[in-house]
């Protein structure tokens, strides 16, 4: 099978820019990531654009803002994986033969506050049953009965990617906060305080991706790039149902995507260096941590209070900062994700640098339910001849 | 809470529940195949894709499964701040939202997990403003109510 490269990577930084489109976004982390990649027009065959809020023909926008049309151009919505699914069907459509080089490009220009989302029936937001908060708390409830997370566990998960973050120029929040002020700002549900939650956002992110045998030897491989959505029967899972059944023997979405990408990757998770994964809240990447395989169920406390997953630890997760310093533009996140693993895979990551680091995972779990994970690796130097 | 009257406002949406002079029943399926029940009622059994759901009541308690209190409106929503929102397992294993209606929504000590619940009805404002009826869990309390009673029967820990 062919094997897939990244050849260029772009990024608009997440924040908040008024005045500008979620497109215009898009078509400058878009030349970002082609002029990496020595790609103008005429270079690639197709264009696929994530995106959950961006409306009618979104990828149209961003590369007609380039006088790059003609190709086909796909949008791709899978909440907050639709980085990863546009990511996904880009290099399948490259393994298959079809092309040999695709854009792809997430976008997102999001409002502040509390996230509004088609999926849910009008009805039941007048019920009071579209807050988002509320469902993320429940599963943080969940976790602390079930695997022993404390709430200052959660508090200390900000503390560890805000300090991160700290080192990221391109964060929206770059100042570190300590556990005390995590606690002390306000409850938005509990035992989710206001600083345990990303904030929505906006932003871009691209990616060129190339048949490897043309790009130079030692540009990064994308190894996997997995999409896996929920089985049904969780009544806390992603997809927000309103009922559901014992889940204990139902697989998460996440282990089912981190299944399939290590199997397709040839690597498990004590090859990992570096990983980027959810933090939508401080719950939701504690939970990611045993879904992934990262540490047993119940570990984490154990992982936070000796630093391993921090900058500088046994594997860093969320270097960047994650969602909770960078925020969250919903259809740019994931793909924000694999600018940052490849970052380190180049060891152009700075401050925040993972030293060596040869094998990234980058991951997502979100609104459908859908989850993905991308694992992307540095070729070995070639062998002396 | 005072709970309202029944029957009361006419239902948020249609199909999910039934409405009488007395009680709140949840419309659910059951299919035979997998001896699962769920809500709302689905045409296949939403767990396997089996063709052959039939509709049931689902039970009217069952003990409390998780629940929070919602301090900032979300979109869409006119009711009152705050409220809770939770998860009760129903007597048969149902695990089903709702609406938590308690006096006093930010101390979660107050309510714990595995507390007897039993189904009521609450009312929100619906689209055009006016009260619309909605499922939710109240604690079952030391009142004389027939639902009560039964909770108090009702066997085994759903925690």
């Amino acid at each position: 099978m062919t094997a897939v490269a990244v050849a260029g990577i772009g990024l608009f930084p997440f924040g908040r820019h008024d005045g500008i489109t979620a497109h215009a976004m898009g078509a400058a982390a878009l030349r970002g990531a082609m002029a990496e990649a020595g790609v103008g027009r005429g270079d690639f065959q197709a264009a696929f654009c994530a995106t959950a809020y961006g409306g009618v023909a979104s990828g149209h926008r961003v590369l007609g803002a380039l006088g790059l049309t003609g190709t086909p151009i796909v949008d791709v919505e899978a909440g907050c994986a639709s980085g990863g699914a546009a990511l996904s069907l880009a290099a399948g459509a490259i393994r298959a033969g079809q092309y040999d080089t695709v854009l792809v490009v997430g976008i997102e220009k999001m409002g502040r506050g509390m996230i509004r989302s088609s999926f849910f029936e009008p009805w039941m937001e007048q019920a009071g049953l579209s807050a988002g908060p509320a469902y993320f708390a429940l599963r943080a409830q969940r976790l602390m009965r079930e695997q022993g997370v404390t709430k200052d566990d959660l508090a200390a998960l900000v503390v560890k990617n805000r300090a991160a973050g700290v080192h990221n120029p391109d964060a929206m929040y770059r100042k570190p906060i300590t556990t005390g002020e995590v606690l002390a700002s306000r409850v938005v549900c509990e035992p989710l305080h206001l600083f345990m939650l990303c904030a929505p956002n906006e932003g871009a992110a691209a990616v060129v991706l190339r048949r490897a045998d043309r790009c130079d030897p030692g540009t990064p491989r994308l190894a996997a790039a997995a999409l896996r959505s929920h089985l049904p029967g969780s009544v806390l899972d992603e997809s927000t149902p309103l009922a559901g059944i014992d889940d204990h023997a139902i697989t998460p979405p996440t282990t089912l995507a981190a299944h399939d990408a290590f199997e397709e990757a040839g690597v498990g998770p004590d090859d990992l260096d570096v990983v980027e994964c959810q933090d939508t809240d401080a719950g939701r990447e504690l939970l990611v941590w045993s879904e992934l395989g990262l540490c047993p169920p119940g570990g984490q406390g154990a992982v936070l209070a000796a630093g391993e997953f921090g900058v500088g630890g046994r594997l860093p997760v969320n270097p960047s900062g994650g969602l909770l310093s960078k925020g969250e533009p919903l259809g740019a996140s994931a793909l924000g994700q694999v600018v940052e693993v490849v970052r380190q895979l180049r060891g152009e990551a700075g401050a925040r640098q993972c030293d060596g680091a040869r094998v990234g995972l980058a991951h997502t779990i979100g609104r459908g339910a859908n989850a993905s994970v991308i694992i992307v690796v540095r070729p070995p130097p070639p062998v002396p001849s | 809470m005072t709970q309202p009257a029944l029957p009361g406002p006419p239902a948020l949406a249609d199909g999910l529940f039934r409405l009488d002079a007395e009680d709140l029943t949840l419309l659910g399926g059951r299919s035979a195949s997998s001896g699962l029940s769920h809500f709302p009622r689905q045409p296949v059994c939403p767990y396997t894709g089996a063709d052959d759901v039939e509709a049931v009541d689902l039970p009217r308690t069952g003990r409390l499964w998780g629940w929070t209190a919602v301090t900032a409106a979300p979109p869409g929503y006119s009711g009152p701040i705050p409220y809770g929102l939770g998860v009760v397992e129903l007597d048969d294993g149902l695990r089903v939202v709702g609406r938590i209606t308690v006096a006093e929504v930010h101390d979660l000590d107050r309510l714990g997990v595995g507390a007897p619940m039993r189904v009521v009805a609450d009312v929100v404002p619906g689209d055009d403003g006016r009260p619309r009826t909605v499922w939710a869990f109240a604690p079952v309390t030391t009142t004389t109510d027939a639902a009560v009673d039964v909770a108090a029967a009702a066997p085994g820990d759903a925690s």
